[in-house]
């Protein structure tokens, strides 16, 4: 179901959904001929990461994962910017220091960005204890995969934001739910002897909802009520939602396995490939919200449009991120401390040398 | 590099223990973002650094913590990202290494990942060291670990004073510091200032005793039994020079150089084992820059490459003494004749 919000805003969304779309489409195409180093994408989640940090509010942060790029898009930061940083470029979000595994833009909400699997969990619990011990109303916002509960820290970080009733939101993006056990040619990511996620949830007694990831309205719902139980000061919230793994995303590297997304998809059943039937023809959340969309009366024609936009966005994207320049060299030796007369002597010879 | 500056007449005489608690207590006082974390530091945890603190400032900034080492780290590290001047108590250092994945990929790296756009002034202290037989696991000297790291300093006091006005340095810095407090230190006394002149900055060695033959160069406990070193050398005619290093890292090589290239000769000291260690860096250092005037090479003195054993008697042997020290200065007069370099005195 679409979220229960305005029409405009269930069109910004799709239209945000579908700039995320393109956006990883256009970057694992531009992997195929520049080094971008290990990345991951968010195809297919769209419609857990979009609504959900839609009803993020200024002064709230979010802490997410190698899989960051939807995230960052959902809350506004340039993809242009993002791709330049992925690309290593100056214009880069992070002055090309970080990558794709480390986007980051604070003023957007995004402090940093670990790629340490379970890393941003204790990290988002002590911005939730620095919200709650200032007495300012923000959410910290935690996003991981399924894979961050192997590690203890998510037991230690449960732990204290239960005991200390922190506003924090533990959003687990489930992708695995084709990606199960460990079949050939596939990265397994779920290892757990636990049947469900949330039975590493329950035994903290803090509130927790499984929710399908491609179905915006029920990610709307879930983390409506979650930012209410925060804001009121009644803790935190683990969320889980479900999505199938993109086909391109099963190998250790993304690849294009479905081709570019064809919006058509959503109102022509006759146009889907055979042998991507199962993905486009249901699984898909961006052509599930768009099917949701047309149904509710929004033109085809009007899809497309935003469609297009996307694409010449993201291709106007690659091109500056292809046209910035490197940082300079120097660039490496700075903002190691705050106190920018250390970056200038840190190095073998230490201070004054 | 600031030479030891006598101790003003009025200068109290406090415990390293007390100092510490002195410069908790005032940097509490000065900035409300400061909040202390750490297990049991409501009632003062193991050796008493935090007593007594709950009650001037109550439970909401003095905050004990579970036993995870690890989210703990990360939570102030969260926090910092969001306005607070977390200060970390870790029991033991061994249990540092619970925390590595907070502080080594995170903390020491948010500012450079990012771009500059997020500090973490974080303050992490940490006690070790060996000594009254607490084992292995309570016991080592793992400070080259995270002197390793860039974006992490680390600062390692040897008296009262500087254990007051470091920290408060530390506590200030926008960046994360591992604040090294050796546990056989605690309970002795010196004179210490308190207030803002005392604070101590990060990053700069002290002279505790001046020579012309042979410079001592350590830090922490260590840096006391130089002094000791030194006395045992006097006694024989040899005026030893002793550098406390106060901080690892970024260390002050100014101050070492210009000993050095008076004295000719150095011995490094600490109780930290040999291999892979402070020593190495700090004699690469000599080499690279004094390696003109050296009459002798550079010697390295430290616990030998094994844990730190439990048994007191086993203990004694593992730490390095005064006398260790004292030969190693010896093996670097014998290597070559008291001359001081070309065209000047010795």
């Amino acid at each position: 179901m679409l979220p229960p919000i305005p029409r405009a805003a269930q069109l910004a969304q799709l239209r945000t959904m579908l700039r995320i779309r393109r956006f990883e489409e256009a970057l694992i195409e531009l992997a195929q001929t520049h080094d971008v180093g290990h990345f991951h994408v968010y195809v297919g989640q769209e419609a857990t990461g979009v609504p959900a940090l839609a009803l993020l509010e200024d002064g709230d942060v979010a802490y997410t994962t190698h899989r960051n790029h939807g995230h960052l898009i959902a809350r506004g930061v340039d993809p242009a910017a993002m791709l330049a940083e992925i690309l290593g470029r100056a214009t880069g979000t992070n002055k090309g220091k970080g990558g794709t595994l480390h986007l980051a833009s604070a003023r957007h909400g995004f402090p940093t960005t670990s790629s340490s699997v379970g890393g941003p969990l204790p990290i988002a619990v002590g911005s939730a204890f620095a919200f709650a011990q200032t007495g300012r109303d923000r959410v910290s916002v935690c996003l991981f995969g399924d894979g961050a509960l192997e590690e203890g820290a998510w037991h230690e970080a449960a732990n204290i934001a239960a005991l200390r009733r922190l506003p924090v939101i533990f959003l687990c993006e489930n992708n695995s739910l084709e990606a199960l056990g460990q079949k050939a040619n596939e990265y397994p990511s779920s290892t757990l002897a636990s049947p469900r996620l949330t039975d590493l949830v329950a035994p903290f007694g803090i509130p927790f909802a499984i929710v399908d990831g491609t179905d915006a309205g029920a990610v709307h719902a879930a983390m409506t009520e979650a930012i209410t139980r925060a804001r009121g000061g009644d803790g935190a919230t683990f969320i889980e939602t479900q999505t199938v793994r993109w086909p391109g995303s099963r190998p250790l590297w993304p690849q294009l396995v479905t081709g570019r997304t064809d919006v058509r998809f959503a109102w022509d059943d006759a146009a889907i490939p055979d042998a991507h039937r199962a993905w486009f023809g249901g699984q898909d959340a961006l052509l599930r919200y768009v099917r949701e969309l047309v149904a509710a009366g929004v033109p085809n024609d009007e899809v497309v449009a935003a469609d297009e936009a996307a694409v010449r966005e993201m291709e106007a994207a690659v091109a500056f991120a292809l046209e910035s320049p490197y940082p300079a060299p120097e660039e490496a030796f700075d903002d190691v401390f705050g106190d920018p007369r250390l970056n200038a002597a840190v190095g073998p010879q230490g201070i004054g040398a | 590099m600031t030479a030891a500056s006598a101790a003003a007449p009025a200068a109290e005489q406090l415990r390293t223990i007390d100092a510490i608690r002195s410069a908790l207590r005032d940097e509490l006082a000065a900035d409300p973002s400061v909040v202390v974390l750490g297990e049991d530091v409501t009632v003062g945890g193991p050796f008493g650094a935090t007593a007594g603190l709950v009650d001037e400032f109550g439970e909401a900034r003095i905050r004990n913590t579970p036993i995870s080492e690890g989210t703990v780290v990360g939570l102030a590290v969260g926090a910092a990202a969001r306005g607070l001047r977390p200060i970390v108590e870790i029991m033991f250092i061994d249990f540092a290494t619970l925390a590595m994945d907070q502080l080594v990929n995170h903390a020491a790296k948010l500012r450079y990942m990012s771009g500059g756009q997020l500090g973490i002034p974080l303050t992490i202290r940490v006690q070790g060291g060996a000594s009254g037989a607490f084992g292995a696991h309570h016991s080592q000297s793992l400070e080259a670990w995270f002197a390793h790291v860039p974006g992490l300093r680390v600062v390692a006091p040897s008296t009262p004073a500087d254990a007051y006005g470091l920290l408060r340095s530390a506590i200030r810095d926008p960046d994360p510091v591992l604040v090294l407090e050796h546990r056989a230190l605690y309970w002795g006394r010196g004179p210490v200032d308190t207030g803002d002149a005392a604070i101590v900055p990060i990053g700069r060695a002290a002279v505790r005793r001046t020579g012309r033959d042979v410079t001592l160069i350590s830090y922490s406990r260590m840096a006391q039994t130089a002094l000791a070193a030194a006395e045992l050398l006097a006694a024989d005619g040899i005026e030893a020079e002793v550098i406390d290093l106060r901080t690892i890292s970024p260390l002050d090589t100014d101050a070492i150089v210009e000993s050095v290239r008076r004295t000719r000769r150095a011995v490094v000291a600490h109780e930290a084992v040999v291999p892979f260690g402070v020593g190495a860096e700090i004699a690469a250092t000599i080499g690279e820059r004094a390696f003109d005037v050296l009459a002798a090479p550079v010697e390295r003195v430290g616990a030998p490459f094994t844990p730190p054993p439990a048994s007191p008697a086993l203990e004694a042997a593992y730490v390095p003494d005064a006398a260790a020290i004292a030969a190693a200065a010896r093996r670097t007069l014998e290597a070559s004749p008291r001359t001081g370099p070309a065209g000047e005195a010795s």
